[in-house]
């Protein structure tokens, strides 16, 4: 149904089932990762003039909610650094699996599954973001933590665990992945059936399964199932976006939970960065102060408190109205899924706000990427204070509503009424309406 | 008979998607009466710290003449409008003042223009003149997204059944 299945055309077929591409833009991203922490580490403490800085919190952060997750999903940890010398020592390779790899490859503990802890740092990231935001140094540290920890993760423990489970930034696209055009699923289901080897499952860093993918939220769009299945059993779809959300599918609690984190972040982002209001900013700049932790208290509360009890609220009075049958958790589970489109728009509309007009910062930090005055492209000083216009903003509203719309749809494509939409679209509104005051009020 | 049919659905598909572009259009565009208050002559201090303005906020109606007065208590800020072509610079315990006619309406931000600190990025205040009705079309907008969610969804559902039929 509406696929396009990359795999039958011979061209892109041979460029995704080679190493090669992959290989060389992840040794781009991966130098380019090195390069980021030796600018935040020894170069100018200005952040403006700081290629960390500027790199990490424009350019690649815009990127990512702009450019990886609405047109490829999950494409980003395909060519990710970060788990990259990690996998050469489990592989026992640069390239290609040489079968002497090494690393303990313990199974991650039952206990700490799922997208709890990636949830965690998220907010960690959050509370923390105002000083990660403006601090080249600090900025570079948290890569180089980031890093060191997959590493040693990825000796301990078998496979991407801490892709899986811990990277924040994998929480954020995994979960934004769904809404995402692309998909690795397998052809024909049969085939895998009578397969009893696995090879797919063997090869996945990811520890999937592509027979029994029905999300794209924990595929890191690898390719290695590709490269080994040997019955060209695997395809690469791109796919109408939203495919994975409609009434067959629904979230896990911790999916529902991290979705609510990311609105919460996205609010409290929009209000500390692009808000009107002083005393918030230098809370949440003041790290350890007393109003840190006010700010610290207030973030929380959103998150945990204010969010969630709106949300369940929605999802109570959608179990009151419909069948009989329906629990409380089964109801949220189902519509926890719309926090997918509300939150990936919403994302986006706040980039665009944000960004945008960062933009004029690019160029210079190309130009002069450690802040010593080098001038290599000519762009030196030539950033801008930068200012949002009429089209931005109106870019933003229409994301939002778009956003509001998708959100709406899928509601209630799920509802077995559109009485019991009701409710969570009125939420929805509640999150949309916010995040247009926020961002354009 | 059968292309037929498709092209009915696809008519049926889409004038509902036309009546939403439409109204969307409508929304975004239509002209609104101009406020008829008298231009004043309006001043305004504002003091710049790290990283904040004070106020924050200026309400102004459109046509005034704007007197802004930016003192500085800490270290050198600017101040500039966005979409104004307008920019104060005052240095520590210092003002400057300067005089503009507000005549595009909407919320403006205006920016610390002088690298000041950290935060400076996001030193931000706003400044609105005359009602916001670029975020009135914006809820109008949101509702209609919500309206045109429920006709998509009918609209989807029928079609299914149709074909199934
Ligand atoms: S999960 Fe994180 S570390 Fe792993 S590939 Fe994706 S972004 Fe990179
Ligand atoms: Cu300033």
């Amino acid at each position: 149904m509406n696929r396009v299945d990359l795999t039958r055309f011979p061209k892109t077929s041979a460029l995704l089932r080679s190493r090669w591409p992959q290989f060389l833009l992840r040794a781009v991203t991966l130098a380019g990762f090195v390069f980021t922490i030796l600018a935040g580490l020894f170069g100018s403490v200005v952040g403006s003039h700081n290629f960390a800085i500027i790199f990490v919190w424009i350019a690649w952060w815009s990127a990512l909610k702009l450019f990886f997750i609405p047109f490829g999903g999950r494409s980003w940890c395909s060519i990710c650094p970060i788990p990259m010398p990690g996998e050469w020592m489990q592989k026992g390779g640069l390239f290609s699996p040489s079968g002497k790899g090494f690393g303990l490859g313990k199974r991650w503990p039952k206990k700490l599954r799922g997208n709890w802890l990636q949830a965690g740092g998220f907010l960690l990231i959050g509370l923390f973001g105002a000083v990660t935001l403006t601090s080249a140094r600090v900025t570079a540290l948290i890569l180089l933590f980031i890093i060191i920890l997959a590493f040693v993760l990825s000796l301990v423990f078998e496979r991407r665990s801490f892709c899986n489970y811990l990277c924040p930034i994998g929480g954020f696209t995994g979960l934004y992945a769904q809404a995402g055009p692309v998909e690795v699923r397998v052809k024909e289901k049969q085939v895998c059936a009578e397969h009893s080897e696995k090879t797919c499952y063997t090869a996945c860093p990811w520890g999937q399964y592509p027979l029994a993918l029905k999300s794209s939220a924990d595929c890191g769009l690898c390719m290695e199932c590709l490269r080994v299945c040997p019955s060209d059993n695997i395809a690469v779809n791109l796919r109408p976006w939203g495919s994975d959300l409609g009434p067959k599918s629904k979230q896990s609690l911790d999916e529902v939970f991290l979705g609510l984190v990311m609105l919460a972040s996205v609010l409290v982002d929009s209000a500390v960065f692009l808000g009107p209001w002083g005393q918030l900013k230098t809370a949440a700049y003041e790290i350890g102060s007393l109003s840190w932790l006010g700010f610290a208290g207030l973030f929380l509360f959103v998150s945990f408190g204010v969010l969630p009890s709106l949300f369940s609220t929605a999802v109570w009075a959608a179990t009151k109205l419909g069948s009989a049958k329906t629990t409380f958790r089964k109801t949220l589970m189902n519509y926890g899924q719309v926090l997918v489109p509300l939150g990936l728009m919403a994302w986006i509309a706040f980039t665009v706000s944000f960004a945008f007009v960062k933009f004029s910062y690019v160029l210079p930090v190309i130009s002069d990427p450690f802040g010593w005055g080098w001038n290599l492209i000519g762009f030196t000083g030539k950033a801008q204070v930068g200012q949002s216009t009429p089209f931005s903003i109106w870019i933003q509203i229409l994301l939002l509503c778009v956003g509001l719309f998708w959100a709406s749809r899928v509601a209630n494509q799920i509802s077995e009424t559109s009485k019991q939409a009701f409710p969570i679209i009125t939420f929805s509104c509640l999150f949309s309406a916010g995040m247009l005051w926020l961002l354009i009020g | 008979m059968k292309s037929d049919s498709v092209l009915k659905n696809l008519v049926k598909k889409n004038w509902w998607i036309s009546l939403i572009v439409l109204l969307a259009l409508l929304i975004i565009f239509i002209p609104l009466p101009q406020s008829q208050n008298d231009a004043a002559d309006r001043h305004f201090q504002v003091e710049a710290s790290m990283f904040q303005f004070i106020p924050g906020r200026i309400q102004v109606n459109q046509g005034d003449r704007i007197t802004l007065e930016l003192i500085s208590t800490d270290v050198v800020h600017g101040l500039s409008i966005d979409g104004y072509d307008f920019e104060l610079i005052a240095d520590p315990g210092q003002s400057q003042t300067a005089t503009f006619i507000a005549n595009k309406t909407g919320v403006f931000r205006f920016r610390c223009s002088i690298a000041c600190g950290n935060m400076h990025p996001f030193m931000i205040g706003k400044l609105q003149v005359g009602p916001n009705w670029v975020l009135v079309r914006g809820i109008i907008l949101g509702v209609l997204a919500v309206f045109a969610a429920f006709l998509s969804f009918r609209q989807s559902s029928h079609i299914q059944k149709s074909t199934v039929s």
